[in-house]
C-alpha cells in the first residue's frame, strides 16, 4: 500500500503531532507513504469563496502532482478531505469546467489533472484498505476501558455525495474504529455538528458556543476524550477550551486527539511519540492507564 | 398484506399541560410506499386526534410539513416511512431552532422575521415599464436555484450557527438575498450585498453544510451564501472580518503555496484592530507555552513558483 500523502497547512504548523502520529501509524501497518511537499494549500473552501477558479486551479494541480506519481492521494486533515473531494467531483461532473481548468493549469504549470486518481482521508484508509479485522490483531496496547467521543467535523459528513460514509445521518465508521482499538466509543448530541472553526475570526462568540456545547456534551455522556479526523475541529476544540470552559463557567478539561493519536496509542507508539505535550488539554491522566 | 408494522416515537408538547416534551410511541402498520405524513395523518384519524401537526398541499410544494425525524429535518410529504425506519422504529419531532408551539407545531415568527430583514422583494430602478420586465434564460438561470425555495424552514431547523445565535439570518433568508442581489431587474444589489457582508450575514455562516444537507428542493442555501461571498468579494464589500480573512488567505497561500497561521489570524483581526490583536493574545501565549505555534519564519512549498504564477495571472486579471 502506497499513498501520496497530503499534509495540509495545520499538520505543518500548529498541528505536527498530527503529522508524527499519521507517519508512525503508517509505518506501523506497512502503508508507504510519499509527502506531497509541493502541494499548495487547498484553500480550505476560503480560497473558493474569493476565487472559485484559482482554487479549483490549486486542487487540479495537487491531484496532477500525484497523478504524476501515479499514486492516489492519503489526506491526514479532515478539511483538507472534504475540500478535495468537493472540488475532484466538480471537475469530473463538469467536462467543459475541466478542460478550462487543466488549459489554464497548463499555461502556467505544464500540468493537467486527468481523473484517474482516488482521494482518501486516513482513517477512511484504515478502514476500507486495511480492514478493522486486520488492524485489531496489529493492536498491541488495547485501549480497555477508555470512552472516546468521536467528533466527525463537517466536512467528514456534508454533503453526504462527497463522502463515504455507509450512513452519513448516522454514521458508525468511527466508532467501528475506536472498537477496533478497544476503547469504548460514547454517543451524544453533538457527535455530528459543527466545531465553530470556521468563523472563529468573524464571530468569536458563536465559534466559542458551538465549540463548548461540543465539549461539554462529550463529558456529560461520560467521554474521557474527544477523537478528531480534522486537525481544525481540534484547534478549535483543544486551544480555545479553557476561553470557552470559561465562558461557561465550566470546569471541562476534556482531552482532544487526532484520530491517528488514537490509533498510534493502540499500535504500540509511545505518548511521548505522540507529543501529546504539545496539547493545551493534556490527556496525561486520561491516557494514564495505557 | 405482510406484516409492516413500525413504532413512530413522536414527541409530543401540550403547553398546557406538560412542563417539557416527551416521547409517546405509536404502533402503525404501514402502507407499502406511504410517506411520512400520510402515516402521521393515519395516526392521528385512527389513534389520537389529539397529535398536532402542520400540512397543506401534500406535494412538497407549500412547505408546511417539515420536521424531524430521527433527528435531521426533512419535508414529511416528500419522504417514505421505508427510508427513514431504523430498528422498526422512527424518530419525529418538530423541527429545531423554533420555540414549540404544540406536539409537532413551532412557532415560525422569528423565520418570517428573519426574511423580511433581507426585504424579499424587487425594487428595480426607473418608472415600471407598460409591460413586463423581460429576462434572459441566462439571467434567470443565475437566480433559478434560489427561486425554488420553498420556505419550509428545513434549513433553519438544522443550522449550526442559528443553533447558538438567533440573530443569524439564516440560511433561508440569505437564500432569498441571493434571489435578489443576483436578479437582472433588482437595482439595489450593492446595497444588498453590503448588508449581507455585515454581521448576521453571510461570513456568520460556519460552512456546516446542514442547509444544503437538508434542503428538499434545488435551493441548497450554502451554495447561494458561497456565490454571495464571491460576488461582495469581487465587488469591494471587504470591511469586514470574513473578507479580510478570504483575502489573507489567499494572500499567503500565492505567496508561498502554504498558509502562514500567524500572519492569518493578524490579517483577519485587522493590524490596527487593537482590542482583536489582544483577544488573540491568550490563545497566542497558551499555544507558545505547549510549542504548539507554527513556526515563525513560515515554510513555502517545494516549486512554489508554479503557484506564483497562477496567483499572478489571478491578480493581473483582478486589476
Amino acid at each position: 500500500m502506497k499513498y501520496a500523502l497530503y499534509t495540509g497547512c495545520v499538520a505543518k504548523g500548529a498541528g505536527r503531532e498530527l503529522l508524527a502520529a499519521a507517519n508512525l501509524v503508517c509505518q506501523k501497518l506497512g502503508i508507504e507513504l510519499v509527502e506531497m511537499t509541493d502541494a499548495a494549500c487547498c484553500g480550505a473552501g476560503v480560497i473558493g469563496e474569493d476565487n472559485p477558479l484559482f482554487a479549483d486551479m490549486l486542487n487540479a494541480r495537487t491531484f496532477a502532482l500525484a497523478e504524476a506519481q501515479g499514486l492516489d492521494i492519503m489526506n491526514i486533515c479532515g478539511t483538507c478531505q472534504g475540500v478535495h473531494r468537493k472540488a475532484q467531483r466538480k471537475l469530473d461532473n463538469d467536462p467543459a469546467y475541466k478542460e478550462r481548468v487543466n488549459t489554464e493549469l497548463k499555461k502556467d504549470t505544464g500540468r493537467e489533472y486527468k481523473g484517474t486518481l482516488k482521494i482518501k482521508q486516513i482513517y477512511e484508509v484504515l478502514l476500507q484498505e486495511v480492514g478493522l479485522d486486520a488492524l485489531r490483531e496489529k493492536v498491541v496496547r488495547p485501549l480497555k476501558g477508555l470512552k472516546v467521543a468521536p467528533f466527525y467535523g463537517c466536512y467528514a459528513l456534508r454533503p453526504p455525495e462527497v463522502n463515504d460514509l455507509e450512513d452519513p445521518d448516522d454514521p458508525n465508521e468511527l466508532e467501528g474504529l475506536i472498537e477496533a482499538l478497544g476503547a469504548t466509543p460514547v454517543d451524544y448530541p453533538e457527535r455530528l455538528k459543527c466545531c465553530g472553526f470556521p468563523i472563529m475570526m468573524m464571530n468569536k462568540d458563536n465559534s466559542m458556543k458551538l465549540a463548548g456545547n461540543a465539549v461539554a456534551g462529550a463529558k456529560d455522556a461520560g467521554a474521557d476524550v474527544i477523537a478528531t479526523p480534522c486537525p481544525l475541529c481540534h484547534l478549535n476544540l483543544d486551544s480555545y477550551q479553557p476561553t470557552f470552559a470559561s465562558k461557561m463557567g465550566r470546569n471541562l478539561g476534556v482531552p482532544i486527539l487526532h484520530v491517528p493519536q488514537l490509533v498510534a496509542l493502540a499500535l504500540g507508539v509511545s505518548k511521548e511519540d505522540l507529543r501529546v505535550k504539545t496539547h493545551v488539554v493534556r490527556p496525561t491522566g486520561a491516557l494514564a492507564a495505557f | 398484506m405482510a406484516n409492516n408494522k413500525v413504532l413512530f416515537r413522536i414527541q409530543r408538547f401540550d403547553p398546557e399541560k406538560d412542563e417539557k416534551p416527551h416521547d409517546q410511541d405509536f404502533e402503525i402498520e404501514v402502507v407499502p410506499g406511504a410517506t411520512i405524513l400520510k402515516t402521521l395523518q393515519r395516526i392521528r384519524a385512527e389513534q389520537d386526534p389529539t397529535l398536532a401537526l402542520r400540512f397543506s398541499c401534500g406535494s412538497a410544494i407549500c412547505g408546511s410539513c417539515a420536521m424531524k425525524i430521527n433527528g435531521h429535518a426533512i419535508l414529511a410529504c416528500k419522504t417514505q416511512v421505508s427510508e427513514c425506519v431504523k430498528d422498526g422504529m422512527v424518530c419525529v419531532a418538530p423541527i429545531g431552532n423554533l420555540k414549540i408551539l404544540r406536539d409537532l407545531v413551532v412557532d415560525l415568527e422569528p423565520f418570517w422575521e428573519s426574511l423580511g430583514k433581507v426585504k424579499p422583494y424587487l425594487m428595480p430602478a426607473g418608472e415600471a415599464p407598460d409591460k413586463e420586465r423581460p429576462q434572459t434564460p441566462d439571467q434567470f438561470g443565475t437566480i433559478d436555484p434560489s427561486t425554488t425555495c420553498i420556505l419550509c424552514g428545513a434549513c433553519y431547523s438544522d443550522c449550526n450557527a442559528l443553533g447558538v445565535d438567533s440573530t443569524f439570518l439564516g440560511p433561508a433568508s440569505l437564500a432569498k438575498a441571493h434571489r435578489m442581489i443576483f436578479d437582472s431587474r433588482d437595482a439595489q444589489d450593492q446595497p444588498r450585498l453590503r448588508e449581507v457582508s455585515e454581521r448576521t450575514g453571510v461570513w456568520d455562516c460556519t460552512h456546516c453544510g446542514e442547509c444544503s444537507t437538508r434542503c428538499p428542493t434545488e435551493t441548497k442555501p450554502l451554495e447561494r451564501i458561497e456565490e454571495i461571498r464571491v460576488q461582495a468579494m469581487a465587488d469591494g464589500h471587504h470591511g469586514n472580518a470574513g473578507a479580510r480573512h478570504a483575502l489573507g488567505f489567499r494572500e499567503t497561500v500565492g505567496k508561498r503555496g502554504l498558509l502562514d497561521e500567524n500572519w492569518l489570524a493578524l490579517r483577519s483581526v485587522g493590524f490596527f484592530n487593537l482590542p482583536g490583536l489582544l483577544g488573540l493574545m491568550p490563545v497566542g501565549l497558551r499555544m507558545m507555552m505547549r510549542g504548539k505555534m507554527p513556526p515563525m519564519i513560515p515554510h513555502s512549498i517545494d516549486k512554489v513558483d508554479e503557484v506564483k504564477r497562477i496567483f499572478a495571472r489571478f491578480e493581473e486579471l483582478r486589476k
